[in-house]
């Protein structure tokens, strides 16, 4: 996936104010359930796994279905008392994984 | 004629989706083995969904929290899911130490008009669900 997501953080947040994290990945969520012209199963692929952590302490996680629309797209909230660096990291069915690293400054 | 005739079957392969829809007992299955096999209370999760879609390619949905949360309950978990799809398991959210407002919002694919189903899970074992029932005039899944 060499096509960046689209990312949403605040670069600054107050200590214990929540803010929200959003992003859109650039990728097909291809279902495994279509067939292409000639009746062969078009073969799954899609982000199965998608994590969201600041300094190793977990802030969100999501195992995806097939179910999740093309282009996958969620909004979350987090909170944080210090400054860190978020990391946002998700992997598909080749394995491919990809990450997003933010500097977020408590004020 | 032959070459017309394998045409038409293949378009008709095509069009036919893998294997059968989910079905309702499937989703209570799931939810009973997130609850430990009581059933899930109605009630401190709310699921947004429209009742009417036009295209079940892309349809918005989130997930948050109702007012009848105690202040002291833990969300952990949040399951998502569709009794029509051809898998019942939408997505399942995991909240941390660091989450913010519980509420998530995303896009899902509907394959026909059915039930959605939200189960959230929290840190003293309690599950409660919330139910909406969506009709899909274009489904999605079968392009």
């Amino acid at each position: 996936m060499a096509v960046k997501p689209l990312l949403s953080v605040p670069r600054e947040v107050k200590a214990g104010v929540p803010f929200e994290v959003r992003i859109l990945i650039q990728h097909p969520m291809e279902t495994g359930f279509r067939r292409d012209a000639v009746g062969g199963v078009i073969a799954r692929d899609i982000i199965h796994t998608f994590e969201c952590s600041v300094d190793g302490e977990e802030v969100f996680a999501a195992r995806l279905e097939p179910a999740i629309a093309a282009k996958p797209y969620l909004a979350f909230s987090a909170r944080l008392e210090r400054s860190g660096t978020m990391l946002l990291r998700w992997v598909d069915d080749h394995g491919v994984e990809a990450q997003e690293r933010v500097d977020i400054r408590v004020v | 004629m032959r070459r017309r005739s394998f045409v038409v079957m293949a378009g008709a392969a095509a069009m036919l989706p893998l294997g059968a829809r989910a079905k309702p007992e499937e989703v209570e299955a799931l939810v009973r083995a997130i609850t430990g096999g009581v059933p899930a209370r109605p009630g401190r999760v709310k699921l947004d969904v429209p009742e009417l879609v036009e295209n079940g390619n892309t349809v918005g949905l989130t997930v948050s929290l109702g007012e009848d949360v105690p202040k002291d309950a833990v969300l952990t978990d949040i399951h998502v899911f569709a009794d029509g799809n051809p898998r019942p398991g939408v997505v399942h959210f995991r909240f941390g130490k660091l989450a913010g407002v519980p509420k998530v919002a995303t896009r899902v694919r509907l394959a026909t008009s059915q039930t959605v189903t939200a189960v959230a899970v929290f840190a003293d074992g309690s599950c409660w669900t919330d139910q909406v029932g969506v009709l899909v005039t274009w489904s999605a899944c079968l392009d």
